[in-house]
Protein backbone atom coordinates (compact mmCIF):
# COMPACT_ATOMS: atom_id res chain seq x y z
CA UNK A 1 0.00 0.00 0.00
CA UNK A 2 1.22 3.64 -0.60
CA UNK A 3 0.51 6.03 2.04
CA UNK A 4 1.11 9.95 1.74
CA UNK A 5 3.93 9.56 4.01
CA UNK A 6 5.85 7.06 1.66
CA UNK A 7 4.98 8.77 -1.15
CA UNK A 8 6.11 12.25 0.46
CA UNK A 9 9.42 10.42 1.01
CA UNK A 10 10.24 8.75 -1.88
CA UNK A 11 9.30 11.93 -3.70
CA UNK A 12 11.93 13.49 -0.64
CA UNK A 13 9.15 16.37 -1.21
CA UNK A 14 8.68 19.28 1.37
CA UNK A 15 6.09 18.77 4.00
CA UNK A 16 4.23 21.59 4.50
CA UNK A 17 1.32 19.51 6.30
CA UNK A 18 0.79 16.24 7.18
CA UNK A 19 -2.26 15.62 9.25
CA UNK A 20 -3.36 11.85 7.74
CA UNK A 21 -0.04 10.59 6.92
CA UNK A 22 -1.23 6.80 6.61
CA UNK A 23 -4.05 7.83 3.80
CA UNK A 24 -3.40 5.33 1.10
CA UNK A 25 -2.74 7.13 -2.48
CA UNK A 26 -4.71 5.17 -4.82
CA UNK A 27 -3.72 7.05 -8.62
CA UNK A 28 -3.22 10.46 -9.64
CA UNK A 29 -4.45 13.74 -11.63
CA UNK A 30 -2.95 16.30 -12.40
CA UNK A 31 -3.82 19.67 -13.15
CA UNK A 32 -4.48 23.52 -12.42
CA UNK A 33 -8.19 24.33 -13.55
CA UNK A 34 -10.35 23.51 -10.37
CA UNK A 35 -13.26 22.60 -12.17
CA UNK A 36 -11.40 19.70 -14.33
CA UNK A 37 -10.11 18.58 -11.25
CA UNK A 38 -13.50 18.09 -9.40
CA UNK A 39 -14.95 16.70 -12.30
CA UNK A 40 -11.96 14.29 -12.99
CA UNK A 41 -10.15 13.47 -10.18
CA UNK A 42 -11.09 10.28 -7.72
CA UNK A 43 -11.14 10.22 -4.12
CA UNK A 44 -7.57 8.90 -3.38
CA UNK A 45 -5.86 10.60 -6.31
CA UNK A 46 -2.46 12.25 -5.35
CA UNK A 47 -3.12 15.66 -6.76
CA UNK A 48 -0.52 17.63 -8.62
CA UNK A 49 -1.03 21.14 -9.33
CA UNK A 50 0.83 24.29 -9.39
CA UNK A 51 -2.04 26.58 -8.22
CA UNK A 52 -1.53 27.51 -4.92
CA UNK A 53 -4.31 29.71 -3.61
CA UNK A 54 -7.28 28.84 -0.98
CA UNK A 55 -9.91 27.55 -3.23
CA UNK A 56 -7.09 24.28 -3.41
CA UNK A 57 -8.08 23.77 0.49
CA UNK A 58 -11.76 23.20 -0.55
CA UNK A 59 -11.36 21.75 -3.65
CA UNK A 60 -8.80 19.01 -2.28
CA UNK A 61 -11.39 18.55 0.75
CA UNK A 62 -14.61 18.18 -1.37
CA UNK A 63 -12.46 15.50 -3.84
CA UNK A 64 -11.81 14.07 -1.35
CA UNK A 65 -7.79 13.66 -2.72
CA UNK A 66 -5.15 11.92 -0.52
CA UNK A 67 -2.73 14.27 -0.70
CA UNK A 68 -2.36 17.65 -2.38
CA UNK A 69 1.39 17.82 -4.51
CA UNK A 70 2.89 21.16 -5.40
CA UNK A 71 5.15 20.83 -8.39
CA UNK A 72 8.14 23.28 -9.45
CA UNK A 73 8.48 24.07 -5.90
CA UNK A 74 5.54 26.50 -5.61
CA UNK A 75 4.01 26.73 -2.21
CA UNK A 76 0.86 27.45 -1.01
CA UNK A 77 -0.40 30.90 0.40
CA UNK A 78 -1.13 31.64 3.55
CA UNK A 79 -5.01 31.26 3.77
CA UNK A 80 -4.75 27.93 1.78
CA UNK A 81 -2.52 26.60 4.38
CA UNK A 82 -4.67 27.37 7.00
CA UNK A 83 -7.29 25.88 5.34
CA UNK A 84 -5.89 22.71 4.79
CA UNK A 85 -4.91 22.71 8.21
CA UNK A 86 -8.92 23.09 9.51
CA UNK A 87 -9.58 19.70 7.09
CA UNK A 88 -6.93 17.45 7.68
CA UNK A 89 -5.63 17.76 4.27
CA UNK A 90 -2.25 16.35 3.82
CA UNK A 91 0.27 19.23 1.32
CA UNK A 92 3.42 18.45 0.26
CA UNK A 93 6.07 20.12 -2.14
CA UNK A 94 8.64 19.06 -4.75
CA UNK A 95 11.04 21.15 -7.09
CA UNK A 96 10.42 19.23 -10.09
CA UNK A 97 7.62 20.14 -12.64
CA UNK A 98 4.26 18.14 -12.32
CA UNK A 99 5.29 15.86 -15.56
CA UNK A 100 8.52 14.54 -13.24
CA UNK A 101 6.22 14.15 -10.26
CA UNK A 102 3.66 12.04 -12.05
CA UNK A 103 5.82 9.74 -13.62
CA UNK A 104 7.17 8.93 -10.44
CA UNK A 105 4.08 8.32 -8.63
CA UNK A 106 3.11 6.68 -11.37
CA UNK A 107 6.78 4.22 -11.11
CA UNK A 108 5.18 3.82 -7.60
CA UNK A 109 1.95 2.78 -8.21
CA UNK A 110 3.28 0.50 -10.93
CA UNK A 111 0.74 1.85 -13.74
CA UNK B 1 -50.27 16.74 22.38
CA UNK B 2 -50.62 14.87 19.39
CA UNK B 3 -50.10 11.35 19.85
CA UNK B 4 -46.55 9.79 19.44
CA UNK B 5 -47.45 7.36 16.49
CA UNK B 6 -48.32 10.67 14.56
CA UNK B 7 -45.15 12.57 15.33
CA UNK B 8 -43.03 10.17 14.74
CA UNK B 9 -44.43 9.87 11.16
CA UNK B 10 -44.34 13.25 10.61
CA UNK B 11 -40.66 13.25 11.21
CA UNK B 12 -39.66 10.49 8.84
CA UNK B 13 -41.71 12.04 6.04
CA UNK B 14 -40.39 15.67 6.69
CA UNK B 15 -37.07 16.15 4.90
CA UNK B 16 -34.49 17.81 6.76
CA UNK B 17 -34.24 21.65 5.59
CA UNK B 18 -30.95 23.49 5.89
CA UNK B 19 -30.51 27.09 4.83
CA UNK B 20 -27.11 28.97 3.86
CA UNK B 21 -26.24 32.32 2.37
CA UNK B 22 -23.83 32.38 0.12
CA UNK B 23 -21.78 35.52 0.26
CA UNK B 24 -20.53 36.97 -2.91
CA UNK B 25 -17.82 38.98 -1.97
CA UNK B 26 -15.16 36.83 -1.36
CA UNK B 27 -14.02 33.09 -2.69
CA UNK B 28 -12.80 32.61 0.85
CA UNK B 29 -15.51 31.53 1.89
CA UNK B 30 -17.24 30.19 -1.15
CA UNK B 31 -17.59 26.36 -0.22
CA UNK B 32 -18.49 27.09 3.51
CA UNK B 33 -22.02 25.76 2.60
CA UNK B 34 -20.58 22.74 0.68
CA UNK B 35 -18.28 21.78 3.22
CA UNK B 36 -21.13 22.25 6.09
CA UNK B 37 -23.23 19.96 3.75
CA UNK B 38 -20.51 17.57 3.60
CA UNK B 39 -20.32 16.78 7.00
CA UNK B 40 -23.64 16.76 7.76
CA UNK B 41 -24.69 14.14 5.26
CA UNK B 42 -21.38 12.02 7.06
CA UNK B 43 -22.87 12.52 10.05
CA UNK B 44 -25.81 11.08 8.49
CA UNK B 45 -24.07 8.11 7.38
CA UNK B 46 -24.75 8.73 3.72
CA UNK B 47 -22.58 6.80 1.25
CA UNK B 48 -19.04 8.59 0.69
CA UNK B 49 -19.36 8.60 -3.12
CA UNK B 50 -22.67 10.43 -2.60
CA UNK B 51 -21.57 12.77 -0.82
CA UNK B 52 -18.88 13.77 -3.01
CA UNK B 53 -20.98 14.08 -5.73
CA UNK B 54 -23.14 16.33 -3.83
CA UNK B 55 -20.86 18.43 -2.20
CA UNK B 56 -18.82 19.11 -5.42
CA UNK B 57 -22.22 20.11 -7.68
CA UNK B 58 -23.21 22.21 -4.34
CA UNK B 59 -19.68 23.99 -4.68
CA UNK B 60 -19.69 24.63 -8.55
CA UNK B 61 -23.40 26.28 -7.96
CA UNK B 62 -21.57 28.36 -5.00
CA UNK B 63 -18.77 29.65 -6.57
CA UNK B 64 -21.24 30.53 -10.57
CA UNK B 65 -22.69 32.36 -7.61
CA UNK B 66 -19.83 34.18 -6.33
CA UNK B 67 -18.45 34.42 -9.86
CA UNK B 68 -21.83 35.85 -11.81
CA UNK B 69 -24.10 36.99 -9.08
CA UNK B 70 -22.70 38.63 -6.20
CA UNK B 71 -23.66 35.52 -4.05
CA UNK B 72 -26.90 34.25 -3.53
CA UNK B 73 -28.78 31.84 -0.86
CA UNK B 74 -28.30 27.79 -0.81
CA UNK B 75 -31.33 25.64 0.29
CA UNK B 76 -30.79 21.89 1.03
CA UNK B 77 -33.47 19.10 1.73
CA UNK B 78 -32.35 16.08 3.01
CA UNK B 79 -35.56 13.17 2.63
CA UNK B 80 -35.16 9.63 2.99
CA UNK B 81 -34.02 8.68 -0.58
CA UNK B 82 -33.15 11.82 -1.79
CA UNK B 83 -31.01 14.94 -1.33
CA UNK B 84 -32.53 18.33 -3.10
CA UNK B 85 -29.95 21.45 -2.82
CA UNK B 86 -31.92 24.88 -4.84
CA UNK B 87 -29.47 27.39 -5.37
CA UNK B 88 -31.35 30.86 -6.14
CA UNK B 89 -29.38 34.58 -7.32
CA UNK B 90 -30.68 38.02 -8.31
CA UNK B 91 -27.84 37.97 -10.42
CA UNK B 92 -27.74 39.02 -14.68
CA UNK B 93 -29.63 35.03 -15.36
CA UNK B 94 -28.14 32.81 -17.90
CA UNK B 95 -29.07 34.69 -21.65
CA UNK B 96 -28.13 31.01 -23.19
CA UNK B 97 -28.62 27.92 -21.11
CA UNK B 98 -27.57 25.40 -23.33
CA UNK B 99 -24.50 27.15 -24.63
CA UNK B 100 -23.72 27.45 -20.79
CA UNK B 101 -24.44 23.84 -20.47
CA UNK B 102 -21.52 22.93 -23.15
CA UNK B 103 -17.97 22.32 -21.85
CA UNK B 104 -15.70 25.03 -21.48
CA UNK B 105 -17.82 27.78 -22.35
CA UNK B 106 -17.41 30.28 -19.76
CA UNK B 107 -17.93 34.20 -19.43
CA UNK B 108 -16.29 34.06 -16.19
CA UNK B 109 -13.60 37.06 -16.33
CA UNK B 110 -9.90 37.26 -15.92
CA UNK B 111 -9.50 37.42 -11.90
CA UNK B 112 -11.22 34.58 -11.80
CA UNK B 113 -9.65 32.07 -13.99
CA UNK B 114 -5.82 33.00 -12.45
CA UNK B 115 -7.74 31.61 -9.53
CA UNK B 116 -8.31 28.40 -11.41
CA UNK B 117 -12.27 28.92 -11.94
CA UNK B 118 -13.81 30.03 -15.46
CA UNK B 119 -12.70 26.53 -17.42
CA UNK B 120 -16.41 26.34 -18.54
CA UNK B 121 -17.09 22.94 -16.45
CA UNK B 122 -18.88 24.30 -13.35
CA UNK B 123 -22.62 23.80 -15.23
CA UNK B 124 -21.41 20.06 -16.93
CA UNK B 125 -19.86 19.44 -13.31
CA UNK B 126 -23.34 19.81 -11.69
CA UNK B 127 -25.34 18.01 -14.33
CA UNK B 128 -22.66 14.91 -14.28
CA UNK B 129 -23.07 14.61 -10.43
CA UNK B 130 -26.35 15.26 -10.28
CA UNK B 131 -29.23 12.79 -11.71
CA UNK B 132 -31.28 15.65 -12.42
CA UNK B 133 -30.88 19.41 -12.74
CA UNK B 134 -33.27 21.95 -13.32
CA UNK B 135 -32.28 25.33 -14.70
CA UNK B 136 -34.52 28.64 -14.38
CA UNK B 137 -33.44 31.37 -15.25
CA UNK B 138 -34.43 34.94 -16.44
CA UNK B 139 -32.11 37.50 -17.54
CA UNK B 140 -31.84 40.75 -15.72
CA UNK B 141 -33.83 38.95 -12.69
CA UNK B 142 -31.99 35.82 -11.86
CA UNK B 143 -30.99 32.22 -11.37
CA UNK B 144 -32.57 29.49 -9.61
CA UNK B 145 -30.77 25.82 -10.10
CA UNK B 146 -32.24 22.70 -8.48
CA UNK B 147 -30.27 19.52 -8.17
CA UNK B 148 -31.65 16.38 -7.10
CA UNK B 149 -29.52 13.40 -6.05
CA UNK B 150 -31.10 9.96 -5.29
CA UNK B 151 -29.69 7.75 -2.71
Amino acid sequence: MLTVKRLAEALNANRILMPEPNREVTGGYTGDLLSWVMGRAQSGDAWVTIMSNVNVAAVAQLSDTAVVVFAEGVVPDEAAVRAASLHDINLISVPEGAFAVCAAIARMLEV
Amino acid sequence: MRPASESDGALMSEPLHFHFDVNGDDFTSAGEASVQVKKLLRQLDVAPELIRRISIAMYEGEINMVIHAHGGDADVFIAEDEVTIRLRDDGPGIPDVEKAMSEGYSTAPDNIRALGFGAGMGLPNMKRYSDSLTIDSLVGKGTTITMVFRF
